[in-house]
Formats: structure tokens, sequence, C-alpha cells
């Protein structure tokens, strides 16, 4: 299956996604095959809130990539259901121009309870499309609320996807996920209120320089750019607000050649390897975890995790107390 | 097992994937919108493509989304034109091990050839959805 994978096959690598969703017998040796293999693509994420247009934006993204001769992996998280773990998957509605493209790759997943807007295994699922040779890869978070911001720090450029109509000025100053963008898309920006919603935005950026850099208030009766988007000359970054019509691929390309740019900038300023070791620190705990889990309940029986769980509900015990017992009793010469 | 392990297992085991498509150029797609949320409310994973779906596209979503089962519903009248197209593009690929249900108007005449062709089950207006649900979980054996 992975050598069939590495070389292009479409339905080795859909089996190995399932293989890596399901975390089942061979995924971790599926993960440690394809690791070598991986770090080749650029990961764009694409979030914001419900409605606000983004399958349809990855829709006209991917076809812009495939206009320019790139091929294209896609991944579209949507929602498990907390009651009856089962999930709707339907961002293809929105993606049928990419049926029947050789050079396309869309795959839809379930957050399976994960928080954040994406699924435990998207980080793997994106290895398997990397490692399979597409130059791009869009991972579409689910509708977002305020912070769900975990496509952050799995994305090398994040775009955060706004609609005329979504709020003021106060909801563009609040912290999570706004902060998180490297470029910010006003989308159905032929809509009643597009050009407020872009003024909100720039207020927003506004108010950031002029709190981060130069001392005093001026930005704030500026509401225009004071420095151009994109490369600041002092090395930051600063997101360029690009507007889209997404059922028309408006404003798409110019979206495209700011990822690119942004790109370019990660590459140039050593964001990349700074980010990626953030990432790679990140992984690691979180396998960490998950192993060192799996490993106590191997050591342990489950009577003494429920003679924990009910010390803890009747309040004898807090659950430091309790998870330092348990850890005592599974490791006694470690502690 | 602890209760909270078994919480977090329903959302990580093995799910059941289902692809549900509309081919042909019906617009209707109520009975198809219906099913899908019956499925998804028995705890599988759903992948609903739309409308005027032609079976490469459906067929091409099925391998990429590694499906356990397809299901069609068609009410324009086409099955006899679309199932045999899905059921051989299938094959080619493949892929001829994924059972095909088939949901909507299909007269009582043309169901017996349309499950002599390989059409694994045909539900027509008025089914339970349990009766799907039912019969996925068989065919699927999870």
């Amino acid at each position: 299956m992975i050598e069939a994978l590495l070389a292009g096959d479409r339905r080795s690598l859909a089996r190995a996604i399932s293989e890596i969703e399901d975390d089942g017998s061979e995924a971790r040796t599926l993960v440690a095959r394809l690791y070598p293999h991986g770090g080749r693509a650029h990961v764009v994420g694409i979030t914001g809130a419900p409605g606000t247009g983004k399958s349809t934006l990855v829709n006209a993204l991917a076809r812009c990539y495939r206009t320019a001769g790139m091929t294209v992996g896609v991944i579209a998280v949507d929602p498990t259901s907390p009651f009856t773990g089962g999930a709707l998957l339907g961002d293809r509605v929105r993606m049928r121009d990419l049926a029947g493209d050789p050079g396309v790759f869309v795959r839809s997943m379930a957050t399976r309870g994960s928080l954040g807007g994406l699924a435990r295994a998207t980080s793997n699922v994106i290895l398997a499309l990397d490692a399979a040779g597409f130059d791009r890869i869009l991972v579409e978070t689910v509708g977002v609320g305020q912070a769900e911001v975990g496509i952050a720090s799995t994305a090398h450029s994040t775009i955060v996807v706004e609609a005329p109509g979504m709020g003021d000025e106060m909801q563009a100053m609040k912290a999570g996920v706004l902060e998180i963008a490297d470029l910010l898309v006003v989308n159905k920006s032929d809509r009643e209120g597009a050009a407020q919603a872009v003024m909100a935005l720039r207020m927003m950026q506004g108010l950031a320089q002029s709190s981060s850099g130069r001392h005093g208030h001026r930005a704030t009766d500026t509401p225009g750019m004071s420095t151009a988007p994109g490369w600041r000359e002092d090395g930051g970054w600063l997101p360029p607000i690009v507007e889209t019509v997404a059922v028309t691929g408006a404003g798409v390309e110019e979206l495209r050649h700011w990822i690119e740019v942004h790109r370019d900038y990660n590459r140039s300023t050593g964001r990349s390897e700074a980010r990626d070791k953030v990432q790679a620190a990140n992984v690691l705990d979180r396998v960490l975890c998950e192993l060192s889990l799996e490993r106590l309940h191997a050591t342990l029986t489950d009577e003494p995790i429920q003679q924990a769980i009910g010390q803890i509900l009747e309040r004898r015990s807090d659950p430091y107390a309790a998870a330092a017992t348990l850890l005592q009793l599974a490791w006694p010469t470690q502690l | 097992m602890t209760g909270y392990v078994e919480a977090g297992s329903l959302m990580t085991k093995r799910k059941i994937r289902v692809l549900l498509a509309k081919p042909g150029l019906d617009g209707h797609d109520r009975g198809a919108i219906v099913v899908a949320r019956a499925l998804r409310d028995a705890g599988m994973e759903v992948i609903y493509t739309g409308i005027r779906q032609t079976p490469e596209m459906i067929v091409e979503a099925a391998m990429q989304e590694d499906v356990d089962l397809i299901g069609l519903s068609i009410l324009s009248g086409a099955h006899n034109a679309l199932c045999p197209r899905v059921l051989s593009l299938l094959e080619l690929n493949g892929m001829g091990d994924i059972p095909v249900l088939l949901g909507g108007i299909i007269p009582e005449d043309d169901c017996e050839p349309l499950r002599a062709m390989g059409i694994s089950a045909i539900f027509g207006p008025g089914t339970n959805t349990t009766e799907i649900i039912d019969f996925v979980r068989k065919t699927v054996g999870r």
C-alpha cells in the first residue's frame, strides 16, 4: 500500500487515510513509513464562521492552483455529533468543479470528538497527502466561533474568511480566530456591507500596529493602512485583506498570489523553521500524552482507576492527588 | 474500561462511512437528505455529494472518501441507464465489492433486473429509516 501511495495510486492513498483516521493497527507503521516523504507541500488552512463560504472558496482556490499547474489535496473537516458519534459531511456539494481532475484529491473528515476545528488525525492525513506528492494542501476547518485556533499550528499559511454583516469592529478586536490570520478574506464582497467589513479589519490592524510598534493613538484616526500589506520593512507581516466572490472566482487569483507571497516570506525569514519546531514540539507532546496514557492503562487494572474516580466524586481526593496516586502505583520506581 | 474511555471510543472507533448521491437530472433531494440525517443519527459518517452527479463523479468520490457503502437516490426514471453505469465503473476501478443501495421511485418491474445486475437493495417511498439503518449495518458488518 505504501509503495503504491508514494507512486500516486489514489485508492491506496484513500485507504491509508482511513487507516490513519481510524487509528487502526497499521496507522503507526504508516506514519513512520510516510514521514520521511513529508515536508514538501505548502499547507494552507481555511477557517471562519459557518456560512462565510469556506468550501466554495476552497473550490475556487483549488481551481486557481490547477490553472497554475500545481496539484492540490483538499481536507474538508465537518463536526461529529457529540451524542451519536455520527456526522454529515457536506463540503463536497460546493466542490463539484474539482470532480474528474486527477490533479485534485478531496477527502472529507469528521472531527470525531476533537475540539479546535480540526480532527485529531488531521496532521497525519496532511502527511499522507504530502507524501503522495500534492504541491498544495488546502485544509478547511469546521465552521468556527471565536477561539478554535488549532489550524494555526497545523498550516503554514492560515486564511480567516469573513463575510459582510457578520459583526462590527468590536468583533474584529476580540482575541482569538482573527489573530491567527496570515491572510484575511472578505468573501461575498459583492454584497452590502462588504466595505464596512473591510474597514473594520483595517481598523483592527491599525490598532495592532500602533500598540505593538509606534506609541500613541495615531492609527485609530487613520483607518487606511499606514504600511502596505504583506512583508513589512521591520521584518513583520501585515495580513493582506483580500476581497473575493468565491462563486464567480473574483479576487481568488489575488488570494492565491498572496498565499505564495506568504510562503516566500515564511521561507526567507526563517519563520518556517521556527514554526516547524513549535509544531514538532506540540506533536511530540501530544503523542507522549497518548502513549503514556496507553501504557498506564496497560499497566494498571481497572480497579484502582475506578477507586480513584470514586474518591474524586466523593471529594475525598482531588484529581491531581488521585492522578499522582495512580502514577505512583503504575511506575513506583520513577517517582 | 472506564466510562470516559468508552465515551472516547464512541468518537474514534472505526465508523461506517456512507456516500449518498443523486445521479441524473432530477433535483428532488428531500428523500436523500432524510436518509442522510437518519444515518448520521445512527452514528455513521455520511458524505453527501448533492444533486446532478454523473456516475463518474460518484465513483470518484466513493474512491477518495474510501466509503463502505454507496446510496443512490433516483426519481427521474433514469435508473436503468444510471445504475449499470455506476456498477460497471465500480468494477472497472476495482471497487466492485462496495455495496450499492438504491432509493427513490423505482417501478416494481425494474427491481428484479436491477438486483440481478448487482444493486444490493431497493428502498421505495414509505420505507422506515430504521429498516435502511439495519440493512446498512448488516451489509457493512460493523
